[in-house]
């Protein structure tokens, strides 16, 4: 049985990941999973010098999901390097670094720091809904994306993934102006904008007012859009939102994904990524599947 | 650290005051808790994702069997005191740091509670009372009325005094009153409760020169570190992202009071 997929000619082991920002660095969660069981870790965001984040509450239940508004906080590349590059490299798993940054040049510079590294990939976030500036300004417009990407590929030592926003009118079109770019592959969806308000008190629950609506309820959303990304493009892609388990991982590889990474449902059940994992592999053995690439984009 | 996921089982469930749920679980998670530690427990319908977390407010080690002592606050606490006895309950522990025992040698201490943040208070009675190294330890617990839950138990460990908002029972008034009117010292205090408890308690401690140990709580997500929603500001910047906000749930949510911004 073969799991292993490719993407920009890097080999994964599988198609499992972690989404961004719900796994750190994999430091925290190496206490629950074995890290070489994944296809790769996909770290949190991480910036030319260190971000603050926003201010708390920056954690909301929804029904069925969750809204964050973090506001990427993170330590900054220097940090990043010495300290949780060294950490990943001890284990037999893909690195992909997510960059985030406020202008161009903020993005540019993390880049080339990464160059330098053993990182496998990089995924540019320009989807991020929780900070005012840089990241999803760069992704909600057609021409805006094109820039960032081409912008990136020109100094990026790695494959290029871009994480596109699902609050945009056309996913197809971004998808593709990604693609005309240069960009290797793109992963999707990062978090629906959303609100919720505390009726009792009459206020935002949220410091931020708004954050990411990310989770189970989002799935279908997800799948969707990977679906109409994968018809507009022939780049792979990397399909996330609400994936819970093997059944909801498979959705997006039968959509068009080439592979899955799973996000809000680690702080559900941190185990939920070596789950998947041995889900797929028994979603095989049950239907005589030889080798997984024959269920990407097999949806009829 | 020793975090792991796991599956408890309800022993005892009983509400102890309006709203207040007393649980007893075994769980294997007990031999290893520490006072000040918490633990996450998963509701089991569908639409409540995250989990709970809840302070260890007693952990029987030998008998493998730990407390929480809650109050019903949303749907996730709903359900939960709903379970009956042999009930399945997922819960992640043991999380955060604790207070810290050794701060207490040789010292008078104070230990302060402030309506649900008065149940941690009993398990680290328990372990000071079982050091026997503080020079004395004085529990101050403040409630809204004379429901005065777990203060029997306190008893069993320390002096116990009171302060209620109706001035139905003890002193009239929050933990400070309480302290004021019996007229009470110490040099080391620990404190969990509301916010402006613990603003008083830090400059309570800032006034008399001694030091405070708070313990802080936020809206979490992962409980372990991970997603960075349960931060609080720090004075110096934090070990872990180099800026000013430090993970409750990780590096506290036990702090020096005098470290954190609140």
């Amino acid at each position: 049985m073969n799991t292993k997929v490719k993407i920009a000619g890097v080999e994964f082991k599988n198609p499992v990941m972690t989404a961004s920002g719900t796994f750190g660095s994999g430091m925290e969660y190496s206490e629950f999973v074995d890290l070489n069981r994944l296809g790769a870790v996909v770290t949190k965001g991480v910036a030319n010098v260190p971000w603050e984040g926003n201010p708390t509450p920056r954690i909301a239940e929804t029904y069925g999901g969750m809204l964050n508004a973090i506001g990427l906080q993170n330590p900054g590349i220097d940090v990043f390097v010495e300290r949780d590059m060294p950490f990943l490299e001890k284990y037999d798993t893909r690195i992909i670094v997510n960059v985030c940054g406020k202008t161009v040049e903020d993005y540019l510079e993390v880049v080339e720091r990464l160059g330098d590294t053993k990182a496998d990939m990089l995924e540019i976030n320009v989807s991020c809904p929780n900070v005012k500036e840089g990241a999803i300004a760069f992704g909600q417009k057609a021409d805006s994306l094109y820039g960032i990407t081409s912008a990136v590929k020109k100094k990026a030592r790695q494959p290029v993934i871009m994480k596109l926003s699902p609050n945009v009118t056309d996913i197809a079109e971004m998808a593709r102006a990604a693609e005309a770019a240069g960009a290797d592959a793109l992963s999707m969806i990062n978090t629906l904008t959303g609100m919720k308000i505390d009726v009792h008190k009459r206020k935002f629950v949220l410091a931020n007012r708004t954050g990411g609506l990310s989770g189970p309820a989002v799935k279908p959303v997800a799948v969707r859009m990977v679906y109409q990304a994968a018809q507009a493009v022939k780049i792979p892609i990397i399909g996330m939102g609400g994936i819970a388990n093997a059944e909801d991982a498979l959705e997006f590889l039968l959509a068009g994904a080439t592979a899955v990474a799973v996000g809000a449902m680690n702080f559900v059940n941190p185990y939920t990524t070596v789950e998947v994992v041995d889900g797929i592999e028994e979603y095989m053995e049950k239907y005589g599947i030889e080798d997984i690439r024959s269920l990407i984009g097999s949806v009829e | 650290m020793g975090q792991k996921k796991t599956e408890a089982k309800v022993l005892y469930q009983q509400e102890i005051a309006d709203g207040i749920f007393d649980m007893w679980m075994e769980t294997d998670l007990a031999q290893t808790a520490k006072a000040g530690q918490f633990l996450s427990v998963y509701p089991r319908n569908g639409g409540t994702l995250l989990p709970r977390p809840i302070s260890i407010c007693e952990a029987d080690r030998e008998a493998g069997r730990v407390r929480i002592v809650y109050r019903v606050a949303g749907k996730g606490t709903a359900e939960l005191s709903g379970y009956h006895v042999n009930r399945k309950v997922n819960v992640l522990g043991n999380l955060g740091n604790g207070f810290p025992l050794d701060a207490a040698e040789g010292k008078r201490v104070f230990l302060t509670g402030g309506g649900i943040g008065i149940p941690p208070m009993l398990q680290l009675a328990k372990d000071l009372r079982q050091e026997g190294k503080a020079e004395s330890v004085a529990v101050i617990v403040g409630y809204r009325d004379h429901q005065l839950f777990l203060k029997e138990d306190l008893e069993k460990y320390a002096r116990v005094y009171v302060a209620t908002e109706d001035g139905s029972a003890g002193v009239k008034g929050n933990v400070m009153d309480a302290i004021a009117e019996n007229g009470l010292e110490a040099d080391v205090v620990m404190a969990c409760g509301p916010m402006p408890m613990l603003r008083a308690m830090k400059r309570y401690a800032r006034e008399k020169g001694i030091v405070a140990y708070i313990s802080l709580e936020e809206r979490m997500a992962c409980g372990v570190g991970a997603c960075l929603g349960c931060v609080c500001r720090t004075v110096e910047k934090d070990a872990h992202s180099h800026v000013h906000n430090a993970r409750i749930c990780t590096e506290g949510p036990v702090f020096l009071a005098s470290d954190v911004d609140i």
